[in-house]
Parts: C-alpha cells; sequence; structure tokens
C-alpha cells in the first residue's frame, strides 16, 4: 500500500464540517422531538380501544417499519410536490424523520405504557389520585424506565438515518462531505473523519443518555 | 423512446428486486459468519479479541451504513488502488455492518444462558470449545432466532442505500424510472410496496416467534 494520507482537506474546512454538524443535530433533534408527539400520540390510539383508529396507526407503523427509509424520503421529497406541496430538502427531511421516528416511537412508548400493571393504575385511583396524576405519578415514570433503553437505541438510529438526506442535496454533514470529496478526491480521509464524527455524536448521546438514566432512572434499579 | 405503462414500470421494478433480494443474501451470510466470529471475539476470555471486536462493532454500529458504502467504495478504492464495482463495494460494507448488528445479537443471546451452564460443562470435564458447542449455542440459538430474523428486515432495507453508490437495484430502478416518468408518488409507492410485501412477513414471523419464546420460556 503506497497510499499517502493527507488531512490537511480536514484541517482546512472544519467550519464547513461544523456546519454540517450543526444541521444534521438541528434536523436530527426537530425530527425527534415531532417524532416522540406521533409516538405518543400513536400508542394513545393504539391502546384506546376504538377499532379504525388502532387499525390507521397500526397500518402506518407497519408501512414505515417495513419499507427503507430512502424510499419514504423519496416519496415524501419527490412525490408530495405532485399534490402542490412544496418542500425544501431541509422541511422534507425532516419531515420524513419524523414520521419514520414517530412509527418506531410508537410501538416503543406503547410497550412501556402495556409494562405497567393495571393493578398500580387502580391502587393509585383507589387512594384518591386523579386520573391525571395518576398517569403522570404512577404511569409515566416507570413505563419510562422500562423502554428508556429501547427509546435511546431507536434515537441513535434516527441521528444515524440522517445521512440519507444528503440525497435530496439537504447540506448535512455527509452531504459536505460529498462536496469536499468531490473538490479534493480525498475520499478516505474524508469520509473516514465524517464517520467519527458521527461516532462522537453516537457517544456524546450514549453519554447524555447514561446521566439522564442515572438522574431519573435509579428507583427502576431496585425494582427488579 | 419507449411509453412507460403502469406494467412496464412494475416488472422494471421487480427485475430489479432480484438485486436487492441478491444483495440481502451477500450480505446475511456474509455477515452471519462474521457476526458469529464477532460474537465469539466478544465473550472471548482474552482480552486482545475483546476489545479488538469492541472496536469493530462500535465502528459500524455508530456511524451510518451510508459513510460505510461511501468508505467501502470511494475509499477502499483510492486505499488498495482497487477499483471495486458497486456490487463488490455494498458486498463488503453491508457484510461488515450486518457482522457489527448480529455479533452484538448474538452475544446478547449467548449472555442469557445462564453461567451455571457453562459451570456444569466445565465440571463434567468439558473444555472452553467443548462447553460452548453442545451446552451454551443450541441453548443460545433458540433465543436468537426471532432477533435475527427480525434484523434481516433492517438488512434488507439497508440494501436500498446501496443505490446511492451506482448499484441498481430496486431503489435505483426506481429512482431512475423516477427521473424519466416524473410519476413520484406512483414509482416510490409501488417501491416502497414491494419492500413491504418482502419485509412485512419477516417482521411477522420475527414477532410470532418472540411471543412463542416468551410463553415457553
Amino acid at each position: 500500500m503506497d497510499y499517502s494520507f493527507d488531512f490537511s482537506v480536514i484541517a482546512e474546512n472544519w467550519p464547513l464540517l461544523l456546519a454540517g454538524a450543526w444541521l444534521t443535530l438541528r434536523m436530527a433533534l426537530l425530527a425527534i422531538a415531532f417524532g416522540l408527539i406521533i409516538g405518543i400520540v400513536g400508542s394513545l390510539l393504539r391502546t384506546s380501544g376504538n377499532r379504525i383508529l388502532n387499525g390507521i396507526v397500526l397500518a402506518y407503523v407497519e408501512v414505515i417499519r417495513n419499507t427503507p427509509y430512502l424510499i419514504q424520503l423519496f416519496f415524501i421529497f419527490f412525490g408530495l410536490p405532485g399534490l402542490g406541496l412544496k418542500l425544501t430538502a431541509e422541511q422534507a427531511a425532516v419531515l420524513s424523520l419524523a414520521i419514520n421516528f414517530g412509527a418506531y416511537s410508537t410501538e416503543i412508548v406503547r410497550a412501556g405504557v402495556e409494562s405497567i400493571d393495571k393493578g398500580q393504575v387502580e391502587a393509585g385511583l383507589a387512594i384518591g389520585f386523579s386520573k391525571l396524576a395518576v398517569f403522570r405519578r404512577i404511569v409515566v415514570p416507570p413505563a419510562l424506565a422500562n423502554v428508556y433503553p429501547a427509546l435511546v437505541g431507536q434515537v441513535i438510529l434516527a441521528v444515524l438515518f440522517t445521512s440519507v438526506v444528503s440525497q435530496i442535496a439537504a447540506q448535512d454533514l455527509t452531504y459536505t462531505g460529498d462536496f469536499l470529496n468531490s473538490r479534493t478526491f480525498r475520499s478516505f480521509e474524508i469520509y473516514f473523519t465524517i464517520a467519527l464524527i458521527y461516532l462522537a455524536i453516537v457517544w456524546i448521546i450514549k453519554g447524555l443518555a447514561y446521566l439522564i438514566e442515572l438522574h431519573f432512572f435509579e428507583f427502576a434499579k431496585y425494582r427488579r | 423512446m419507449d411509453e412507460f405503462t403502469l406494467s412496464r414500470i412494475f416488472i422494471n421494478l421487480l427485475i430489479a428486486t432480484k438485486w436487492t433480494l441478491i444483495l440481502s443474501l451477500i450480505a446475511f451470510i456474509g455477515g452471519g459468519t462474521m457476526g458469529f466470529v464477532i460474537a465469539l471475539m466478544r465473550i472471548s476470555p482474552n482480552r486482545w479479541l475483546r476489545s479488538l471486536s469492541w472496536v469493530y462493532v462500535e465502528f459500524f454500529q455508530g456511524t451510518p451504513l451510508l459513510l460505510q458504502l461511501f468508505l467501502a467504495f470511494f475509499g477502499l478504492s483510492v486505499l488498495t488502488g482497487v477499483n471495486l464495482s458497486p456490487l463488490q463495494a455494498a458486498s463488503i460494507a453491508l457484510t461488515a455492518y450486518t457482522s457489527a448488528f448480529l455479533g452484538e445479537i448474538w452475544r446478547g443471546s449467548i449472555n442469557a444462558v445462564p453461567q451455571g451452564q457453562w459451570e456444569a460443562g466445565s465440571a463434567i470435564g468439558f473444555g472452553y470449545f467443548k462447553q460452548l458447542q453442545l451446552i451454551i449455542l443450541p441453548q443460545a440459538l433458540k433465543l436468537a432466532i426471532a432477533p435475527t430474523v427480525g434484523f434481516l428486515v433492517q438488512v434488507i432495507k439497508g440494501t436500498s442505500l446501496a443505490s446511492i453508490i451506482g448499484f441498481t437495484e430496486l431503489s435505483r430502478a426506481a429512482a431512475l424510472i423516477n427521473n424519466v416518468t416524473l410519476q413520484s408518488m406512483l414509482i416510490f409507492g409501488l417501491a416502497g410496496l414491494i419492500y413491504f410485501v418482502i419485509c412485512f412477513p419477516l417482521s411477522n414471523w420475527s414477532q410470532r416467534l418472540e411471543k412463542r419464546l416468551s410463553y415457553t420460556s
């Protein structure tokens, strides 16, 4: 192997890479926030007892989970303008990521709520808690603790998925890599560095998730 | 130029689907073989093997599959001077990706077998590999089936990204036809439908396996 590495392209283009990473993070955060809202509403509809609503949400979840994200993105970005709804690349990216994350989080949140023993809810009501208080104090904390690892895993997958939006020219971290590659042809240096930036982001998320777990879910450790 | 009728679009997508399935199969067989090695390294008593496999898994689980495809397609060729075809590069990247995830899934299954089973094996005089082969792996296998089938769905969906490095499978065929016809909703809807028809039965099967297992154990 007589290849000589030259990482100067990275050193010279840090600001570009940071701007790309920043857009990646912003899109991921927005998509996760909207996706969580979809997930909470979706899981409520799934458990509402209404068969039609349950069916609609179930169909949504299964369609999203059994088709590639790339196809979902293209469907929204290239397809919606045909209905007169024109989206920028960033808007289409966030919308499709949120719809994708929403499907997975619907199932995760539902699993969390269903993991709570009905007796706990009844006990809460029996000692005079209001329905809201039962939900907030008795259902949510252990439900969240139960599905927390799955949720963190899905958040990480969502962040990694954002790289695909470079394909509709949303100028995220991966897009920045493509741009630099087309100028310098330092493919290995560029893509390896970018892969490591994603890895750093994943580690930061894991670290934060661990701190949150220590702070909020310590109780769950002793319960089992 | 020929007219793209609905039936011709559909037939073209189906032809490309063959390559989605072939690539999935390559990734699954290659990734399964390497994943087995990774799982064994991850539980190995040897510290170096454990660390090495940890780095491997962290890298391939912690970076986007798309970047892994770029590294295989653009990166490997500049490093080695060998130009890889899109199919070769996609096979390498998807094999590495699949092996990292399957390795972790299988490590989890092996670790879920109670420690006492190893001890029982050593008590009746089995060495490490005999314990593994005759006692641990058969029990781990049962635990591993459902999540492995579930991950197969992720692999099939993952092959769609091979379209980005120019491998013509279902997604790329859809994108190419879309460039000509501009009937985006129809074409990507059809492509999605084909993926769904392949993936949904597998997802369902995986969930049923999981339920059946949780009843018996």
